[in-house]
């Protein structure tokens, strides 16, 4: 098969995870990856030795522990910033996820200063948003008076984009949108969406949640103000993700959250604020979790993000192809796997997702069933919950095979046949 | 992970012929209560007599097979039972759905739902099994509450 990772099964024997069975002798099948990526050995490690050798406080902590640790931590910023090619390492602000992240730029785009939000302004967001990116919205343009908009969808899963004249105006002040849908799959022309809203002087703000596993992502390219990912879904650990903004959008937005290591000087009456990204990381971050992410990032460009998307799109290719043979089955968003990230959401006639995830558990298969946090795209599609597979770097085609075994297997257990 | 101890044959029934389903005229409340991380759906009212008898649950609900033959068996349970008596079968269903397994359930007072045993062994699936007995819970609790209040 065209497009696979060449060394798949070394690319494998790094995710120690996966040679692990489930109840019953089943091997593990892990489809799950849109939902968080397995972790690497490397990564493991990486985060076993800080803890074991370098662990202390950055920044504040003047030790030799402390100045190991500080290198540390820095050293992850580094790695994010090659990543996704920022102009400059003091761009990549570390929250907890994407979803701190988000909350991030839609809570300090509520306050004073040239970005502000208010009355009569408008925020465009799209149909196919995971949660963590409408709600925040919402939020912010109920408390300042701002009006919320979106982009709808076609029947295909992609943008409707033939509206967007009336819908980027000069009202906007922020455009939010996915770079790749994380239930529909489908990849979005965010460079030509933030070409139109940077037209009206709008700030455009991109959740690279599901981009930043897949594709190579390059932030300046991508057109946007502030770009967002979470660790988790980059093999990298759960309880940190990365906000990118531009320097000076990043510069004139207030700080988010007050406390230690934001601050420049603190007195009792007021206090002046550290630069960036300082400025955006109160408190002791999580440390060991940023040190696993450099690691990971690492890791992900050792292998290749061209040769990672390669691999995505010919494993979505030939699941495509595999779950169009299973009767009754309907995948939602685009069918073509060039248009598309490796989730695919999918309904089976005359079985409920959470009854299907649970026949697929019991072979070992891991899925996702539900809505998926984007709970308005499913609707827009008349469609209540669906059960959703998602590869990523390490999925090889048996995996598939399997999946669509076990689809079958479901099938006749229900006696759809 | 034996699958026929989750799906038994009366699940499965219930399923796919569910009792009492739709919503009905009289009630005194209805309630709509969601799972969140899944979606699963339910509306669901109460009618109950002066007498204190359940005289009618209806409700309608989108889910899986679990949560959709779990409100079909409650409602069969339930109506035409003085509340109080409602609500002890309604506690045994929740100490068997939380027994993680262990706990037996007496026949005597679940009746068919006896068959939700194996939902108990898993987890991810308890949420669905109760989801219309919370929404019973909270509709009945809502009507007693204004009546007496």
């Amino acid at each position: 098969m065209d497009g696979l990772l060449p060394d798949l099964e070394v690319v494998r024997k790094d995710f120690p995870i996966l040679e692990r069975t489930l109840a019953g002798g089943m091997p593990l099948v892990y489809l799950d990856s849109a939902n968080t990526s397995q972790k690497p050995q490397c990564v493991i490690d990486a985060m076993v030795d800080h803890l074991e050798h370098h662990n202390a406080n950055i920044a504040r902590a003047m030790h030799q522990l402390g100045a190991e640790a500080t290198q540390a931590f820095e050293d992850a910023r580094d790695a994010v910033a090659a990543f996704i090619g920022a102009p400059s390492r003091d761009e990549v602000i570390f929250t907890k996820n994407a979803s701190e992240a988000l909350n991030l730029a839609a809570n300090t785009l509520a306050w004073a200063s040239p970005y502000q939000v208010g009355p009569g302004d408008e925020v465009v967001i799209t149909e196919m948003e995971h949660h963590s990116n409408i709600v925040p919205w919402q939020l912010l343009t109920q408390r300042t008076g701002a009006t919320l908009r979106w982009f709808g969808l076609t029947d295909e899963g992609q943008l409707d984009l033939s509206g967007i004249d009336s819908l980027i105006t000069e009202r906007t002040k922020v455009v939010s949108l996915t770079w790749v849908s994380n239930a529909l799959g489908t990849i979005n022309p965010v460079a030509e969406i933030a070409r139109r809203a940077h037209e009206v002087g709008a700030l455009v703000v991109v959740d690279a949640s599901q981009a930043a596993p897949q594709l190579p992502v390059d932030v300046v390219a991508s057109g946007a103000d502030i770009l967002v990912f979470t660790g988790h879904k980059v093999v990298g650990p759960t309880g940190i993700g990365v906000l990118w903004g531009r320097r000076e959008v990043l510069e004139q937005l207030p700080p988010f959250l007050g406390g230690g290591e934001m601050i420049e000087t603190v007195r009792m009456e007021a206090s002046t604020y550290a630069g960036i990204p300082h400025k955006f990381e109160a408190g002791t971050p999580p440390i060991a979790e940023a040190v696993g992410l450099g690691a990971a990032v690492r890791y992900l460009g050792d292998v290749g993000m061209e040769a990672i998307q390669a691999h995505e799109q010919a494993i979505t290719a030939y699941a495509l192809d595999g779950l169009a043979t299973v009767p009754g089955l309907k995948v939602l968003g685009p069918t073509d796997a060039a248009l598309r990230g490796g989730a695919i959401s999918f309904e089976l006639d005359g079985i409920h997702p959470h009854d299907l995830q649970t026949v697929l558990d019991t072979r070992g298969i891991a899925v996702r069933a539900g809505h998926h946090c984007a709970r308005p795209a499913h609707e827009r599609f008349g469609v209540q919950s669906t059960t959703r597979m998602s590869s990523y770097l390490y999925t090889t085609p048996g995996e598939i095979d399997a999946l669509v075994e076990g689809l079958e297997y479901a099938r006749s257990y229900f006696r759809l046949d | 992970m034996d699958l026929d101890s989750l799906y038994q044959e009366i699940i499965l029934d219930h399923y796919k012929n569910p009792h009492h389903k739709g919503l009905r005229e009289p009630f005194e409340a209805e309630v709509h209560h969601v799972n969140p991380t899944c979606g699963d759906e339910v509306t669901l009212r109460v009618h109950v007599g002066d007498d204190g008898t359940v005289d009618d649950v209806s409700y309608d609900a989108v889910g899986c097979s679990i949560s959709q033959a779990s409100a079909s068996v409650m409602t069969d349970l339930v109506i035409g039972k003085p509340v109080d008596e409602a609500m002890t079968i309604h506690e045994e269903f929740l100490a068997l759905m939380q027994g993680k397994g262990a706990v037996e359930p007496d026949e005597e007072v679940l009746e068919d739902a006896v068959a939700f045993s194996g939902v108990a062994k898993f987890p991810a699936r308890v949420k669905c099994a109760l989801l219309s007995w919370m929404a019973w819970k909270d509709a009945t609790t809502r009507t007693l509450e204004a009546r007496n209040g």
